[in-house]
């Protein structure tokens, strides 16, 4: 067990700080995380930071997701945010790299080639947001059906769907009376 | 079935009424557990509740050896058509029952992804509500199969599976000649018909047994 290193935690931000500079758009210190927000173009640096820092060694992927703040009461930078959480063995801290994605332009450098472990994740999240990741091996559906259109988590998606319900593949049952059997 | 008396060694009764007996005495089940209720379904089978005490105790992964369907949880769109070809696998004479509010009605997800009742798509012989139900309820059922299994009723008897039916311009669904699914939909744009899809979905698929895609 690492015991909690408060000097660890303030060179993670000093580090972190250091690295991103004005493109860190914010920093929050969670319970028991680090939260680092910056725009999408600049998410896999930091990553790529964090991961490769000898100091740092956040080498353990996660989780990836998303979040849409289109019905969100206060303000955000962008509509959506491409969520990574990751854990450093080394010093057991987990940091967030949280990176805005714009509504218009939902596209973000895939993490694919970092963590492998990024690639179904990053297939979730085009499923049910529509965020593209850029230089992901096979960017397809990994829940909805393959043909499905639209991307059902974000938030003007509606909740009874599109019409889905009445309107996919099944097998046809018809009845047969019994006298029709003979 | 009648005991002509104790000193004789015979019983007198029907064929139908014998084979009933021992096919509502030997149900096989093939469990589809999807969600929570699944769960008690397992504890229903354990050692505690013992459905072997009702002759049920194979439970058989191979729907070609099963001759009861529980379908126990929540059945998404996509796993509907799998649902339905094990049905298709298990042979005659067969009996289905729907575990749980989620398997009978979509239960609380009255969403997008979710069968809102397993029985506009299969001949569910027996409706089991609770969420989850107890082990108790699924005895009752059970019982509830075992009679009709005695009385040589099923509702899979009044369907049949018309494979024949698979033209992608009448039907809503199709499979293709190698038995692959295709989705034959088109759901790019939501116009008003799609938008109003409960409607769309009572006229087509109805709970009788008519056909989806059919009109009516
Ligand atoms: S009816 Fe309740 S217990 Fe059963 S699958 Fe649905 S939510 Fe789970």
């Amino acid at each position: 067990m690492i015991l909690y290193q408060p000097e660890n935690h303030l060179a993670l931000i000093a580090k972190v700080e250091a690295f991103a500079g004005d493109k860190l758009l914010g920093r929050e210190e969670k319970s028991h995380y680090h939260q680092f927000r910056v725009r999408g173009a600049d998410a896999k640096d930091l990553v790529r930071f964090l991961r490769d820092e000898p100091s740092l060694g956040f080498t353990y992927f996660i989780d990836l997701t998303a979040v849409d703040y289109q019905t969100y009461p206060q303000p955000q930078p962008e509509r959506f945010a491409v969520v990574t959480t990751l854990l450093s063995p080394k010093l057991g801290i987990r940091a967030q790299v949280k990176a805005f994605v714009a509504e218009g332009d939902p596209r973000i450098p895939s993490l694919t080639d970092i963590f492998a472990g990024a690639n179904w994740t990053e297939r979730e999240v085009w499923d049910l947001y529509g965020i593209e990741f850029l230089g992901h091996p096979d960017l397809t559906r990994i829940l909805m059906p393959d043909d499905f259109d639209g991307h059902p988590l974000r938030k003007d998606y509606p909740l009874k769907g599109r019409g889905e319900r009445g309107n996919f593949p099944v097998f046809h049952a018809t009845t047969r009376k019994p006298a029709e059997e003979a | 079935m009648g005991m002509s008396g104790s000193t004789n060694d015979f019983v007198t009764t029907t064929l139908a009424t014998a084979i009933g007996w021992a096919r509502a005495n030997s149900m096989w089940p093939m469990p589809f557990g999807t969600a929570c209720c699944g769960i008690e379904m397992m504890a229903a089978f354990m050692a505690k509740y013992d459905a072997s005490r009702f002759g049920s105790e194979v439970m058989k992964f191979s729907p070609r050896q099963a001759d009861l369907l529980i379908v126990s949880g929540r059945i998404s769109l996509k796993m509907m058509p799998v649902l339905q070809r094990i049905w298709e696998q298990m042979p005659a004479p067969k009996w289905c029952i729907s575990m749980g509010a989620c398997a009978s009605s979509g239960g609380v997800f009255d969403t997008y992804t979710l069968i809102q009742g397993i029985d506009q798509f299969l001949p569910v012989d027996a409706y089991m509500p609770g969420c989850p139900p107890r082990p108790e309820a699924f005895f009752d059922a059970l019982m509830m199969v075992q009679e009709k299994a005695k009385k040589g009723q099923s509702k899979a008897l009044e369907y049949i599976t018309d494979d024949a039916v698979s033209d992608p311009a009448q039907s809503v669904a199709c499979r293709t000649p190698d038995n692959n699914y295709v989705h034959n939909v088109d759901r790019s744009t939501p116009s008003a018909e799609k938008a109003s899809h409960d409607k769309i979905a009572d006229d087509k698929i109805t709970r009788d047994g008519v056909a989806p895609g059919t009109s009516k």
